[in-house]
């Protein structure tokens, strides 16, 4: 594998951001598995088994010296198996570089809270668990914290539907604010705007035989 | 009913302890909590032993509602995160889808929206400085800060028809370039508002009383800014060299003249001193980019039907404008796969924006960088050992708003 990317070195010069990232993988000892380079940010791939290291090697001992936590986020992912990918977003005032933390965790299974290595990812571990449902362990505080008391689900999942379960409203009688499932007057409108021409992948009944053409027929 | 022959029990130091501890809610409908912030707060006696703020109750879901909405529809909700300066958070997204389509920003459309992201940013330290000093007790501040706020404001209406929700950055530029007699008048108020700055100056600045309850209160070490995620005025207020308008630039800062104020002792006192010094250096950037605006004229939107609309004399001739215009406002425009994080330097701290797209025309996933989300984390350790009456000092100083932090 290192062959690889060395000859790859010597054909193309690094750029400052690959050099680093490469750099970083190397240093890590293994916590982090690889790295990409897209849009001029540098993300590296770990695990979670591997991550509080990981975040602590970052921290303190490379030469990047990412002091601060900056955003720690998830995006759900249904269709895979390991359906939650955990983004930790550093930044190096000392370098002036950015750099993404990635990993991925199926829906059971827990990752280890790294407020001991940044204190500020307390409330940010707080709102994934509460949005998407990730369990973080050895966290010092984990509660729910921008829903409602009380609340039950994960909103930022995908199956979550976005009108919600339960609405409120004041009752006049009971002088309360009272649950009760929602209730759409009108049935909400999702459109589908992806263009049958060009976006989705539609079979027009009757057109089977013309899908598996051959490309020189699909360019004249 | 007291029994006369019995004496007064005598309590032991832990049970007088005990009887001076107590909880107090702090909010949610509290006139210094700025906002729907319910602080749990418990004492003993005066002082603040712990705090534990509960937020979101103005929770909206804005990033569960983005991910069902197309780019363009979801601008408008940046305006509604920090409403107290709108557009800065705007220009956040707009960089982050730019930089994910690969759209090219001409070069007026970037000068207007430096303008606003400077008048947003005067916008935001007016009320907070005014309102901190209302905080400790002045009411005259926020009367003559609110004057200058109101000038401004009008400015935005006259640029994009709204007050607040300005809705005026576009993915590519802005929606419409701006009057020439808006420009003057501009012009006029950057000459006058440094004299009413000057006045507020006079008033609070060397004030006793507002000395007496911010010096000292709040102290930040710049070990603790860089732990707890601290950005914007609260890591300069600690004396770190950092803005992201002279670190990493975005759209012409790099090309203008201003300095960073930094403070020293890291307390509220700095922090409120370098929101004014910030708020003169956001005027002279208003007067370069004026400058530049009338050396610059073009184009303020891209010139690409395929992300921004054709103008409207255009549709009343060209059918294909026509159906570009029906095109981009129905099914809008498709952003390619992959992730950004972009990051402004807005008036509370760095604002960021990470952004997922998966080749349709709605984000994957959007995730807001709420400054005020870490800074009001912050203030557990920021408050203990300090009086009831610093609480709202010190959360005055952190320049916390609830439309951003609950989303």
């Amino acid at each position: 594998m290192s062959d690889t990317q060395s000859s790859v070195a010597e054909s193309t010069p690094l750029t400052p951001l690959q050099a680093l990232g490469a750099s970083l993988v190397d240093q890590s000892g293994g916590r982090a598995s690889s790295y990409a380079v897209a849009h001029e940010e540098l993300t590296l791939f770990t695990t979670a088994e591997q991550v509080v290291e990981l975040l602590r090697l970052l921290r303190d001992g490379s030469e990047g010296r990412f002091v601060q936590l900056t955003e720690l986020t998830c995006v759900d992912r249904p269709e895979r198996e390991a359906r939650f990918e955990l983004v930790y977003q550093l930044i190096s005032y000392v370098k002036n570089v950015r750099l993404r933390v990635k990993l991925s965790v199926c829906e059971d299974q827990p990752v280890p809270s790294v407020t001991p290595v940044y204190p500020c990812a307390n409330w940010l571990e707080r709102e994934v668990f509460d949005m998407f449902g990730v369990y973080f362990t050895d966290h010092p505080d984990l509660r729910r914290i921008l829903t409602d008391y009380g609340f039950h689900g994960h909103p930022l999942r995908k199956d979550f539907p976005m009108t919600g379960y339960v609405e409120v409203r004041w009752d006049e009688e009971l002088k309360r604010v009272v649950y009760e499932p929602v209730k759409l007057t009108q049935e909400y409108r999702a459109f589908d705007f992806l263009s049958p021409w060009e976006g989705a992948e539609q079979v027009l009944p009757g057109d089977e035989k013309a899908k598996p053409a051959p490309a020189s027929a699909a360019k004249s | 009913m007291a029994d006369d022959a019995t004496p007064a029990p005598v309590l032991s130091p832990e049970d007088q302890a005990a009887l001076r501890k107590f909880s107090i809610n702090f909010g949610p409908q509290h006139p210094a909590a700025h906002g729907v912030l319910r602080l749990v707060l418990e004492l003993d006696g005066e002082i603040v032993e712990r705090v534990d703020p509960h937020i979101g109750l103005l929770h909206r879901g804005t990033e569960k509602l983005m991910e069902a909405r197309t780019y363009l529809q979801n601008t408008p909700y940046f305006d509604r995160l920090d409403y107290v300066a709108p557009m800065n958070q705007e220009h956040a997204f707009v960089l982050a889808v730019e930089k994910l389509a690969g759209i090219e920003v001409p070069y007026r459309a970037k000068v207007i929206r430096v303008l606003f992201d400077e008048i947003g940013r005067i916008l935001s330290h007016l009320l907070n400085v005014t309102t901190q000093a209302m905080d400790v007790g002045a009411l005259t501040p926020p009367l003559w800060g609110f004057e200058e706020r109101e000038k401004l404001m009008v400015f935005y209406e006259r640029a994009s028809g709204a007050r607040l929700h300005a809705n005026y950055y576009r993915p590519g530029g802005v929606h419409q370039d701006l009057p020439p007699e808006l420009i003057a008048d501009m012009r006029v108020w950057c000459r006058e508002f440094p004299k009413a700055l000057a006045d507020i100056d006079a008033l609070v600045t060397p004030n006793r009383i507002f000395k007496q309850r911010n010096v000292d209160i709040g102290v930040v070490t710049k070990e603790e800014a860089f732990a707890w995620g601290f950005t914007g005025v609260l890591l300069r207020g600690s004396g770190i060299a950092w803005d992201l308008r002279k670190a990493q630039p975005y759209e012409i800062y790099a090309d203008l003249d201003f300095d960073i104020p930094l403070g020293r002792n890291g307390d509220c006192y700095d922090r409120y001193l370098v929101r004014m010094e910030e708020m003169r250096q956001s005027v002279r950037i208003m007067v370069q980019c004026l400058d530049l605006l009338d050396a610059n004229p073009g184009p303020v939107l891209i010139q690409n039907s395929k992300f921004a609309p054709p103008r409207r004399a255009e549709m009343k001739r060209s059918m294909e404008a026509l159906i570009h215009h029906f095109k981009l406002y129905t099914e809008g425009f498709h952003v390619p796969e992959g992730d950004v994080y972009t990051a402004v330097e807005a008036p509370k701290g760095e604002f960021g924006v990470y952004l997922v797209g998966d080749g349709t025309n709605k984000p994957y996933r959007c995730k807001i960088r709420a400054r005020g989300y870490s800074h009001l984390q912050a203030m557990d350790w920021m408050c203990r050992g300090h009086q009831v009456a610093d609480v709202s000092a010190i959360l005055g100083s952190l320049d916390i708003v609830f439309g951003e932090i609950d989303r």
